[in-house]
């Protein structure tokens, strides 16, 4: 106790020293409209504006008429507004010959995201689990393995991934794809719940332990339920990077199971017919809807996700 | 520290039996794909498979072929073009955002949100949104025209010789937030006494940036490096989106190669070819990091 409360007086003095020293200089600031911040935030401002753009345009051209996209410029807004290109894209929309619109991908998608998320945290967290509390001979290595895995390009590894499904007789099924979408989300997820578990108190798991709880019984009862904003951000990982797959939808499934994505392109880069500009991007708001909105609801999660799953990816 | 005192423990094949068992999807999937499959991928590259895997060997045939061929070439072009623009422009818009970010604004929530959205949206959305903004008809070209200047000229996805800038840029919207956010943890690590002490010694604060910040944080400029590295390695979606490799075979990629000759020319041979030299780049960023990160000290 004394040890802390000196340094936190030590702390103080420093921080007091540190405040007198640049007690002259530190007014400048509290100027508003200093030229520091006209520049710091004018760039901020042009920058936000050029990653907006993109959104307001694709916003802007779903909700206009044809005629009037091919008279105007494409920044300037909807002088009549029409949710026509927003029905037919989700309707009536044509890949190929079929025309049942972007509905089909949706729930295609709906199929495979579920599943593919579910489990794929259900045998990741477990993995993690016995990582991190119940390490075995070989553990480590295998764990390795699974994260060098994760830098090897997907293209290495799918023809292989191919035989094997087709030998199991689940080629071209969302039951395969699935299994693929568990098998490449299993590095980084394992990662993730390892890291978080060997980051809680390991009095906890000992004192389990000396009371006779095995493994699944520690796992049920004390892991699951402290770890559940980790649950969160892994399924913000998995829902996001499920739903924006696309490699795996154009090789793993037949063409009835395409996911959102997939027919998205085949809507939008079909060759035939004449292109409605207005349909394609409501379409393309409608494919990005999902990710987009557990962007914004889940907010800080999410960059935790992202960052828990880059800085030590 | 965790879990020493366990692992000293004797060897039985019984013992922790459930978490050997709770294992094996991930052991699967580790040394049955990861593993297996990259090593057939490499045997089988020297095969002259065709439309179904065989194992008749034909030496380094197809990477002869491989290397031959114009369409690898400009493939191997277009890649190092976008991935040496793409890790410049992306660590230094992602830095310079991220340093604009760390002077206490304000709404920097808000500002945060904007940068990272594209990040949320699949590289699919991406390239079709660009492929609209470039239009050279309708998009950003017609409009600076209509407003006057008349020969302005801004047709990336139809010039065969730019069409790898088109590109790109929509990359760049879609990752430099990334970039940004771990660059802006990077910075949020860094101790405040070291800004107190330049401020001091009456350092400039862009020369604390370049002279000291930067050099502190070596460590989140290599992740971020592999990270964006590895990530550039596997464009495909992007491409298949934006051109579908057009005009064309102006805006190949090595991924899309793959794909193309594993199934749609059912070439196996070459496709596993030009995998294994996909997987031979990321080794070669890779290795050395990994070398560098977790050679020298041991984890934990």
């Amino acid at each position: 106790m004394t040890n802390i409360s000196t340094l936190n007086t030590v702390a103080a003095a420093t921080d007091a020293v540190a405040t007198d020293l640049s007690g002259p200089r530190g007014k400048k600031p509290k100027k508003t409209f200093s030229r520091r911040n006209i520049i710091l935030y004018g760039t901020l401002f042009v920058a936000a504006a050029y990653y907006l753009l993109p959104l307001y345009v694709m916003v802007v051209t779903s909700l206009k008429g044809m005629p009037e996209i091919r008279l105007g410029n494409i920044f300037a807004p909807p002088v009549e507004i029409t949710f026509e290109p927003w029905v037919k894209a989700w309707a009536n929309a044509c890949t190929g010959l079929n025309c049942d619109g972007l509905s089909r991908g949706f729930w295609n998608s709906v199929r495979i995201l579920i599943p593919s998320v579910v489990i794929s945290i259900i045998v990741a967290s477990v993995s993690g689990y016995a990582i991190a509390n119940w390490k075995f001979k070989g553990s480590e290595l295998f764990f390795s393995i699974l994260i060098i895995g994760a830098f090897i390009p997907y293209q290495v590894m799918i023809y292989p991934i191919v035989i094997v499904l087709r030998e199991l007789g689940i080629y071209g099924t969302l039951t395969g794809l699935v299994i693929v979408h568990t098998i490449f989300g299993m590095p980084i997820l394992t990662l993730l719940f390892r890291n978080y578990f060997a980051s809680l108190p390991e009095e906890l798991f000992k004192a389990a332990r000396i009371d006779g709880a095995n493994f699944w019984q520690i796992y049920f009862r004390i892991m699951l339920p402290m770890s559940l904003p980790i649950f969160v951000v892994a399924m913000i990982l998995q829902v996001t990077g499920i739903w924006n797959d696309f490699l795996f939808g154009v090789v793993f499934t037949r063409p009835e199971y395409y996911p959102m994505t997939v027919q998205l392109n085949n809507i939008v880069n079909s060759v035939q017919g004449v292109k409605e500009y207005n349909v394609n991007m409501a379409a393309t708001l409608l494919t990005g809807a999902v990710p987009l909105i557990v962007y914004f609801v889940s907010g800080r999660l999410f960059v935790r996700g992202i960052a828990a799953g880059a800085v030590k990816g | 520290m965790a879990g020493l005192a366990r692992s000293g423990r004797p060897n039985q094949l019984f013992r922790n039996l459930n978490s050997k068992i709770a294992s094996i999807p991930m052991i699967l999937t580790a040394v049955v794909i990861f593993l297996g499959g990259t090593v057939w991928t490499v045997i089988y590259s020297f095969t002259n498979s065709k439309l179904l895997p065989r194992a008749s060997f034909i030496g380094f045939d197809q990477y002869e072929r491989l290397w031959a061929a114009p369409r690898w070439i400009i493939s191997i072009q277009n890649l190092a073009i976008y991935g040496i623009l793409s890790l410049i422009f992306s660590l230094v818009i992602g830095f310079v955002l991220a340093a604009l970010m760390d002077q206490k604004i304000r709404f920097e929530n808000t500002f945060r949100t904007i940068f990272l959205y594209p990040f949320a949206l699949s590289f699919i959305v991406t390239g079709l949104v660009w492929q609209w903004l470039l239009n050279p008809e309708f998009g950003i070209q017609s409009v600076v025209r209509s407003m006057g200047w008349e020969s302005f000229t801004f047709d990336p996805l139809y010039n065969s010789v730019i069409v790898i800038y088109g590109i790109l840029i929509a990359a760049l919207w879609q990752g430099t937030g990334l970039v940004m956010c771990l660059m802006l943890a990077g910075l949020r690590g860094i101790d405040e006494d070291i800004w107190k002490a330049t401020r001091v010694d009456g350092i400039p604060m862009w020369k604390t940036y370049i002279l000291i910040i930067i050099p502190m944080m070596r460590p989140v400029f290599i992740t971020t490096l592999v990270i964006i590295a590895s990530g550039i390695v596997k464009v495909y979606d992007l491409v298949v989106a934006q051109t579908s490799g057009g005009p064309g075979i102006a805006s190949e990629v090595p991924a899309k190669y793959v794909y193309d000759y594993m199934f749609q020319a059912q070439n196996l041979g070459q496709g596993f070819a030009a995998s294994t030299m996909m997987l031979l780049t990321v080794a070669i960023i890779v290795i050395p990091w990994a070398y560098l990160e977790f050679g020298g000290k041991k984890r934990d």
